[in-house]
């Protein structure tokens, strides 16, 4: 009978047990649950056990986006279950894949309801409207599920607008293994209650109890009162009952093991340039002068975990390919908020997406990618963003005004009117010091000045138009900036690509050795020997199609790259870089 | 599996464990304890001697005291009690810290006590403090005693010992002595070039209980035995509510059960170190 309930909904708790920022403790059929509700309404039902070492979540912290694990400080996103940030590792992002198991989740009849493996929708109770509905106290009671029903059948009460009665006659109008549905009346008073009987585990179980009709004040509390003394009663005698029979066994729920490759530490996994989510343009709106504003939601399920930093790929209706920051915040994770600059002498990306794309069409998008990882290990955080360049910083910016952390974002622009996101801008107080119209004399005065003063654990982020980064880049190291403290993002890659050159690539890994003529890049010629190699920009900006350089000497043409990584000779952009030696051998 | 299901790993039953705290012992009433899921009676005979008897047999039990514990072995014992050559050292305190009850396995306290990770969200404001989160890379081997070694593990902590003043940088050295026992160096506040030693004895009670005996070695210079016991009982119970909150209780040996990142490289070895012991007791073995 157990076997049949791991298919049916159950209750697991009522709505009102999950308050604000809480995280309640659910049990159903031997296993423990989660149970939180994000700020946004959201009630997420998870396996009560971080993914890490097992610590129960339900002693985590719920700061309303993201759930926080008490042991190592693992943050889980709102609805994905996806981890955004690991601690002990500040410099990396989580491998995506990360994410802990969930449940489905439904709130309805004042309880919220979840199954193992749900089949159906959650029983339809006839005469019941919703909001008109009083949930009782839940009862625990140690027997099991199927004793306790049959119990309930003949549980006797009066109906609820006649409560000092005691002549009242009950009907059983449906029961079945897990709900009993009774119809008390007396006079003219008539009341439906249904009980619901969640199996925690063999051998206990929880009366879950709701009545039709909602009853206020000092009415409220005798009814309440009244079932609170009928179901403590029917308690008593149904363990009493109970335990005359030999206790089942407990339940052992299964944990399900995490993917192979999450048993060791994990290297980004391998894909090309694929498109593999659909989503619908949910609202488009002008986010500044010259900047639209995206929303995305998937078209069905849940979009991937994205760490604040990342970028998608959004494949467009005339065939190009654009990258997009994700703008989201921490938690907001029910669909997908990037801005787009309008670039009428660019290829078309931009006018597409602003003239042609309207709400409502469909986008294939990729999953998200984060090649700018933001690390939360600093005493200060400084964000210098250049108009469009907001968008990675802004979540990052969120990200950071969740947890406390001491941050600035420092916003050039020419004018307010170009300022993008203000919705957004608006809730990181103090921390956000917009700079407007200034010349790039002056621009470069006032990056003089924020970046003044550095510090050990100190870390600056910068993203905007190439000039600027150059101009921010070369004055954060005169200050005395390590390249380690100063981490970067540009749009595009403005460099006059040279792809003259002809050499050879040993691939080590692979044991292949390729040759790439003048006019095609290494991922390509990769690409066309079947070596599938993860990309994004294709143009030496956002980092995807690193690899490491074994061997040779690497042509770096890229604008990922820092001075001390191109210097170092071990990593390459293989979209754009070449070699300057005959040969290279790549970890591949 | 039941709680109190008997060990039969020999490692374990042929090895001597700790199974009381001397001063814990009176001569007025018998002690009660558990090891490997055997109920034992600690008795009194005089001023010295300790009598250790199983309750299901009424046998005598192998019994020594070393280190100010007594220390019982149910089977045939193999090898000695386990040698810490700092408790030789004339400027050292000699302490126990405690015995302290943790309702898991004592494998998860082991692995709880090689990590790093964990100090500033556990120990806030004294072992580790945010933003300081970061694990820098260490390094971790076997050696030729077979006991695992981590070394080069730095870590910044706000107050690292009783005797600090301010946060430093501390340099830890780790080492796994035994499945059950293993051994913390850190740096020591005052002699920064000399290492203060806790080795942590853990008694199996069962499966998925166990008492934990810290062993503290700590240089007098500076500090007093109530502030190294006092320290040491602050940081543990810091640890025992996290703890008692893993699932499952026992250590889960399977490569895939959890997810390890490189900041846990000395519980990856840790783990395989008992698979490759084929220890069970208090640990969920790897699938074939």
């Amino acid at each position: 009978m157990l076997d049949l309930a791991k298919s049916r909904w159950h209750p697991i708790a009522a709505a009102h047990d999950l308050p604000l920022r809480h995280v309640f403790h659910g049990q159903l059929l031997g296993r423990e649950f989660a149970v939180w509700r994000a700020d946004d309404g959201y009630v997420n039902i998870w396996e009560n056990r971080c993914l890490h070492r097992g610590v129960r979540l339900s002693i985590g912290i719920n700061d309303g986006r993201e759930l926080k694990c008490q042991y190592h400080g693992w943050r889980y996103s709102n609805r994905t279950a996806g981890c955004t940030y690991i601690p002990a590792h500040p410099a990396d992002a989580p491998a995506r894949t990360i994410t802990n198991r969930t449940f489905a989740a439904v709130e309805r009849y004042g309880l919220v309801w979840s199954a193992e493996e749900p089949q159906g929708e959650v029983p339809e109770v006839a005469g019941f409207a919703e909001g008109e509905l009083l949930a009782l106290r839940a009862i625990p009671v140690n027997a099991p599920a199927d004793v306790v029903a049959a119990r309930l059948t003949g549980y006797r009460f009066q109906p609820s607008g006649y409560i000092d009665g005691s002549a009242a006659k009950v009907a059983v109008e449906a029961s079945n293994a897990f709900s009993v549905a009774l119809r008390s009346s007396e006079a003219d008073a008539s009341t439906l209650a249904v009980f619901f009987v969640q199996p925690v585990d063999s051998n206990r179980s929880v009366i879950r109890g709701v009545l039709d009709g909602e009853v206020e004040g000092a009415a409220r509390l005798a009814v309440l009162r009244h079932h609170n003394e009928l179901l403590s009663r029917l308690r008593v005698a149904v363990e009493a009952e109970a335990a005359r029979e030999p206790a089942p066994a407990p339940l052992e729920p299964i944990i399900e093991r995490v993917s192979p490759e999450l048993a060791e530490m994990p290297e980004e996994t391998t894909h090309g340039r694929k498109a593999t989510i659909r989503v619908q343009v949910a609202r488009k709106w002008p986010a500044a002068d010259g900047i639209a504003g995206f929303e995305l939601r998937p078209i069905k399920g849940l979009l991937p975990t994205f760490q604040p930093g990342a970028h998608i790929d959004v494949h467009l209706p005339n065939g190009l390919i654009r990258q997009y920051s994700i703008t989201n915040g921490p938690g907001e994770s029910d669909s997908y908020v990037i801005g787009v600059k309008l670039e009428r002498d660019s290829k078309g990306g931009s006018t597409c997406l602003h003239e042609t794309v309207r709400e409502g069409d469909v986008l294939a998008i990729s999953e998200p990618r984060n090649n700018f990882p933001l690390r939360r290990d600093a005493l200060q955080t400084l964000f210098i963003a250049g108009g469009i360049g907001i968008t990675p910083l802004l979540a990052m910016a969120q990200a950071l005004n969740n947890q406390s952390l001491n941050h600035e974002l420092h916003y050039f622009a020419q004018n307010e009117a170009q300022l993008a996101f203000p919705e957004k801008t608006s809730t990181l107080g103090a921390s956000l010091k917009p700079h407007l119209g200034l010349t790039p004399e002056q621009t470069g005065a006032q990056l003089r000045e924020i970046l003044s003063g550095y510090g050990p654990d100190k870390h600056v982020y910068l993203c905007g138009p190439g000039p600027m980064l150059e101009a921010a880049r070369s004055i954060a190291a005169e200050m005395g900036w390590p390249e380690t403290a100063v981490h970067f993002e540009y749009f595009k890659n403005t460099n006059v690509i040279d792809d003259s050159t002809s050499f050879e690539v040993a691939l080590a890994r692979s044991c292949m050795t390729l040759t790439v003529p003048a006019g095609k890049t290494i991922l390509e010629v990769m690409r066309d020997a079947g070596i599938d190699m993860p990309s994004s920009c294709e143009q030496g900006a956002c980092g995807t199609c690193l690899a490491t350089v074994i061997e040779g000497e690497p042509d770096h043409q890229d604008v990922y790259l820092n001075d001390a990584e191109r210097k170092s000779g071990t990593k390459i952009m293989t979209c754009v870089s070449r070699a300057k030696s005959a040969r290279l051998v790549l970890d591949l | 599996m039941s709680i109190a299901a008997l060990c039969s790993d020999r490692v374990l039953l042929n090895d001597w464990h700790v199974i009381a705290d001397l001063t814990n012992l009176s001569a007025h009433e018998p002690f009660q304890t558990r090891l490997l899921g055997v109920d034992l009676t600690v008795y009194c005979r005089g001023r010295y001697n300790k009598e250790v008897v199983r309750n299901d047999t009424g046998a005598l039990v192998n019994a020594t005291k070393r280190y100010g514990f007594l220390w019982a072995c149910l089977g045939k014992p193999e090898r000695d009690i386990v040698f810490v050559p700092e408790a030789e050292e004339e400027d050292r305190y000699l302490l126990t810290g405690g015995s302290i009850a943790v309702k898991v396995s004592g494998l998860r306290t082991v692995e709880n006590f090689l990590d790093m990770g964990h100090f500033p969200f556990v120990h806030t404001g004294w072992l580790g403090e945010e933003p300081h989160t970061e694990v820098a890379p260490y390094k971790v081997e076997l050696t030729a005693a077979d006991e695992l070694v981590a070394t080069e593990c730095k870590f910044y902590q706000p107050v690292a010992s009783p005797t600090a003043k301010e946060g430093f940088v501390v340099d830890y050295i780790y080492k796994v002595i035994r499945p059950y026992t293993v051994a913390l160096y850190k740096s020591n506040p005052v002699q920064k070039e000399r290492l203060d030693v806790i080795t942590l004895f853990v008694q199996p009670v069962d499966e998925e209980n166990c008492v934990a005996h810290p062993f503290l070695c700590y240089l007098k210079d500076g500090s007093d035995e109530a502030g190294i016991r006092n320290f040491m009982q602050l940081i543990f119970a810091q640890d025992k509510p996290i703890l008692e909150n893993q699932l499952p209780r026992r250590l889960p040996l399977d490569p895939r059960a959890e997810t390890p990142i490189r900041a846990d490289a000395v519980a990856v070895l840790y783990r395989r170190w008992l698979r490759d012991k084929s220890v069970t007791y208090g640990a969920i073995p790897a699938r074939m």
